[in-house]
């Protein structure tokens, strides 16, 4: 190998490499991973505290508070998905890094959902014990929280992109993506709701699944661009 | 009268028609108002330039 | 053919074009509105289910009909000013972004009064097509919350066309999911549409043409707003601000 060569580092160990570079970044910050699961759990006490402590009504709306619960937990994650790169100019080094950017974007994303969304997963059968959920429906919980916390984090990079450096951007990056992550959410909670019932769900965890692929493949391109035009 | 009444449904199809009628009017009116607005200012800033040279 | 699209894209071309344009546009369409009103409310014969209160038909799905309209300008024009750069492509999303917002108010609200005395209630979550209009207003109020935070016009339009362009695509899964979803809590709430006599369905045209002609009028009349104000500064419209017959 010819020392004098520059290797042009490929894609993939680019993508490796700003993902390493987040989760180091995070690792400092144990609030970015513990302030969602705060979050999450907070929620999923407020319904209960709420409406009522009933058997039957926490098994019933179980999905669909934990779901909701994980949505604004999400939500709210989001808007530090590009804030620090953006305050301390590194934002800008990526702008015109050799990377293509979506590859950088997507690096990111997977970082940030490894940080906020993939714990949520983790910790989502320890709440639904509470709602009362039977550990089979658990399973299900977990799986549609994992392709749906993927695809809502891919989407809301999106909104990150666009409103990163705006004025009040995380009141804007709410409304900009909560029309987006409702079909998530319905998909999700719903298929919670009918694997309960002892109902077919299989076309949810199918949407799902199919809606985690097309975000992964599209939206980091979309990020990209919307990267481009806020900070140009 | 038996238009009015509607069989029985007058105030819920009049309300519609009503708002429908409203709703367009305004959004037309406030768009002419936007539109003069907009020119009278740029008319009384193209003036004022005109009279300084 | 080029020619033309050039010239259409040049500001002051237009903004005088759209003058001559607009009647051409508001006086069929309010002449096809005031029939389709008349017919749809005192000549067509009352529905059998519904009695009266179905004529409100008559102004609910062209409200509907237009929201999705706007929407699909927005996005269209949002593209067509990324992808050749054209600046009045972009400021057709701006005037079309509040037309679209009160239209899709407009559906809701009589979509709401025509549920009242349907299913008894003001609001139903089960139907899918009011929801998933709700959401579409939702949509509505995010683009113009975008465009009025960034100040530069020409970062609010690329930005804003991203998000329309994101939009449209929601706008069809949201079609599909919240029907998805309205399926599986299943309640007799859904519009009977059925099938519609013809003597019912042509003062429906008429209003569906009627208000998609004053709508064409009313981005037209907008869409000289916006040039004028982002030509503000130019050469253009300082001569024709100084002009005799002025530039309105």
């Amino acid at each position: 190998m010819d020392s004098s060569n520059l290797q042009q580092p490929g894609i993939f160990a680019g993508l490796l490499a700003i993902i390493r570079r987040d989760l180091l970044l995070a690792w400092k910050r144990p609030g970015d991973v513990l302030n969602p699961l705060f979050f999450f759990a907070m929620v999923c006490t407020l319904f209960p505290l709420a409406v009522g402590p009933s058997a039957e009504q926490l098994t019933f709306s179980g999905p669909g508070v934990l779901w909701v619960a994980a949505l604004l937990s999400t939500l709210l994650s989001l808007n530090s998905l590009f804030m620090s790169d953006y305050e301390d100019g590194s934002l800008d080094q990526m702008l015109v890094s050799p990377q293509p950017l979506p590859v950088l974007a997507l690096g990111k994303t997977i970082a940030h959902w490894l940080i906020s969304g993939f714990p949520l997963v983790l910790i989502s059968p320890l709440l639904a014990m509470t709602y009362r959920m039977p550990s089979a429906v658990m399973g299900i919980l977990m799986l549609t929280l994992l392709l749906g916390t993927i695809s809502l984090s891919l989407l809301g990079s999106i909104g990150a992109a666009l409103t990163v450096g705006l004025h009040r951007g995380t009141a804007l990056l709410s409304l900009l993506i909560l029309p987006l992550a409702m079909p998530i959410l319905l998909l999700g909670a719903n298929t919670v709701s009918l694997a309960a019932a002892n109902d077919v769900y299989g076309t949810g965890i199918w949407a799902l699944g199919a809606y985690a692929i097309a975000s992964i493949s599209l939206a980091p391109y979309a990020t990209a661009a919307a990267l481009r035009i806020s900070n140009e | 009268m038996e238009a009015l009444a509607m069989g029985g449904y007058g105030a819920y199809v009049w309300s519609c028609f009503g708002l429908a009628f409203i709703v367009t009017v305004v959004i037309e009116w406030r768009g002419r108002v936007r539109h003069n607005e907009i020119y009278r200012d740029i008319e009384v800033r193209i003036k004022a330039l005109e009279e300084r040279e | 053919m080029w020619k033309f699209f050039h010239q259409m894209a040049s500001p002051p071309y237009f903004y005088r074009l759209a003058a001559t344009l607009i009647p051409w546009f508001a006086i069929p369409g309010l002449i096809l509105i005031a029939y389709g009103a008349y017919a749809g409310l005192f000549l067509v014969s009352m529905d059998y289910q519904q009695g009266d209160a179905f004529r409100i038909i008559y102004v609910h799905v062209p409200s509907a009909y237009l929201s999705m309209m706007a929407y699909m300008m927005m996005a269209v024009g949002g593209g067509i000013g990324l992808i050749w750069r054209l600046k009045l492509a972009h400021a057709v999303g701006a005037a079309a972004a509040p037309l679209g917002a009160a239209f899709t108010f407009l559906a809701l609200v009589t979509g709401s009064i025509w549920g009242r005395p349907m299913w008894g209630t003001w609001w139903e979550w089960g139907d899918p097509r009011l929801t998933s209009e709700l959401i579409l207003l939702f949509l509505y109020f995010g683009y113009m919350a975008l465009r009025s935070s960034i100040d530069d016009t020409a970062k609010a339009d690329k930005a804003s066309a991203v998000l329309a362009l994101v939009g449209v695509v929601n706008v069809v899964i949201v079609h599909f999911s919240v029907e998805w979803w309205s399926s599986l809590h299943q309640g007799q709430t859904v519009f009977k549409k059925g099938t519609m006599d013809a003597d019912m369905r042509i003062p429906l045209f008429a209003m569906l043409i009627g208000f998609s002609l004053i709508f064409g009028a009313m981005v037209l009349r907008r869409l000289r707003t916006e040039v004028l104000f982002r030509e503000r500064r130019t050469r253009w419209v300082r001569e024709l601000v100084l002009s005799p017959e002025g530039g309105k």
